[in-house]
């Protein structure tokens, strides 16, 4: 089990606590939780809804090519963007902090 | 006024094999969805990606799959209302659906199916201020008739293939085109990259990357962006902004035709007809909710097959139906056509 601290959109924080062990990505510790994120495409990189901001200084996985291609089309976009469902739940993310980017289906 | 026995709101696989398993049952279907083509999710997300868990198919790209399903139902002959969003719901005299879309089209049925993904389609919107400020006096999302920008200023931005195919369509129409995106790389097509890329190369359109457009300006119609580069900051004029990043799926009016909605779906009675409040509307597929629901395009085709045999009673009352297989009675089209297994012909030694 590891632990994760995600800002919601309203600012609040919330202390997550995912396994390692069975292979959940980010995107779908937050929906397990029922943090407020759709996860459209399912986990293939093709929308942007579980887009989030990485705020502490964690080693994570680079931004594929499929990651770079969606985030260039994503909205509120900013350097420490990443999408929820390409960062795999691993040991060496325990306490990793972020915070969830805007909806932008509320344009 | 569409008449027919089975509306089905939503075109994508589950809606479709609908069709099917209502005409196994000698019910009529017309479809109503709010993109311009079938598919649904499978056509405007991820036609190119294999799926991997339909049954007595190892590896199938969502875009074949659509078109199989097409096949399969085309002896049932249904019929389509797409590129319009159902709006609004009512009940007439007679007890039947009247279901309008947002264009003023109207449906009339007995039973409706809503086999609606993650809701209709809309276009996915940058966090421009001036956005709205300018929707229909300059601001396009979908490009319905291509003459109106002849002769005009146009910047479309976005980096996938409806961005690069309009500008590829627009660069002889327009009378300046200026693509924007915010990488060097595209995800579309790699053949209209290289068009795009030749277009530029030929100064028949400017292409600005590393860059997106913050601001729109104008009295009353568009007339000038505000775009943002990596370092600096500059306007362009521009009659026509057309911002393409792709669509994005809403539940929208559906949730408010009195249906029990739970976490964005409609809540079915159980898992036997998929059945709703509304005597007479069943959901299926990704739309609907009921514990243990997986969202899988595979239970969307089980929750339609069994929500048709309830469905049937209510169409036809009192009328008993009984459940045939098609490898013994084979499919007998709407035109009459007829599919079925081979006779065995007994040979004699």
């Amino acid at each position: 089990m590891i632990r994760i601290k995600v800002k919601d959109r309203k600012g609040l924080t919330h202390v997550l606590e995912g396994p390692t062990d069975m292979a959940l990505n980010l995107m779908e510790l937050f929906k397990a939780h029922e943090l407020p994120i759709e996860g459209t495409c399912g986990g293939m990189a093709l929308c942007a809804s579980c887009q989030c901001y990485i705020l502490s200084d964690h080693p994570l996985t680079d931004r594929s090519d499929a990651e770079e291609d969606m985030l260039a089309e994503a909205f509120y976009v900013r350097e420490n963007s990443r999408l929820g469902c390409q960062i795999p739940l691993v040991r060496e993310l325990d306490g990793l902090e972020i915070e969830l980017a805007p909806d932008e289906s509320l344009n | 006024m569409i008449q027919t026995d089975v509306l089905i709101i939503g075109a994508g696989p589950v809606g479709l094999f609908t069709v099917f398993e209502a005409g196994l049952l000698n019910l009529k279907c017309h479809l109503i969805d709010s993109l311009p083509y079938p598919g649904g999710q499978c056509a405007e997300i991820y036609p190119k990606k294999p799926i991997f868990d339909i049954p007595a198919w190892p590896e199938i790209l969502a875009e074949n799959l659509v078109e199989n399903l097409l096949t399969q139902i085309e002896p049932f002959q249904p019929s389509y209302t797409l590129g319009e969003r159902a709006e609004s719901l009512e009940k007439d005299e007679e007890d039947h659906f009247i279901i309008t879309t947002r264009e003023g089209t109207r449906h009339r049925s007995k039973v409706v199916i809503i086999a609606g993904g993650l809701g209709s389609f809309e276009p996915r919107k940058p966090p421009i201020p001036e956005l709205g400020q300018f929707e229909n006096k300059g601001v396009d999302y979908f490009i319905k008739v291509p003459e109106k920008y002849n002769n005009k200023k146009v910047v479309i931005s976005g980096g996938g293939d409806s961005a690069l195919d309009w500008t590829i369509h627009l660069a002889d129409i327009a009378e300046q085109l200026t693509l924007i995106h915010r990488r060097n790389e595209f995800r579309g097509a790699q053949e209209s990259v290289r068009k795009v890329r030749d277009l530029a190369e030929k100064g028949k359109i400017e292409l600005i990357t590393h860059a997106e457009v913050i601001g729109l300006n104008g009295a009353t119609r568009l007339n000038e962006l505000n775009v943002k580069a990596d370092s600096s900051e500059f306007r362009i004029e521009a009659d026509y902004f057309l911002p393409l990043f792709g669509l994005l799926p809403k539940l929208g009016p559906i949730g408010d035709w009195g249906l029990e909605i739970e976490k964005n779906a409609i809540r079915v009675h159980n898992a036997y007809d998929y059945s709703t409040n509304i005597r007479g509307i069943y959901a299926v597929g990704d739309v609907n909710i009921y514990p243990g629901k997986l969202k899988l395009i595979l239970s969307g085709f089980h929750e339609a097959t069994l929500a048709l045999q309830s469905a049937y009673k209510i169409i036809h009352p009192g009328k008993k139906h009984v459940m045939k297989y098609t490898t013994v009675n084979g499919i007998t089209g709407f035109d009459g056509s007829k599919k079925e297994a081979k006779k065995v012909e007994a040979t004699a030694i």
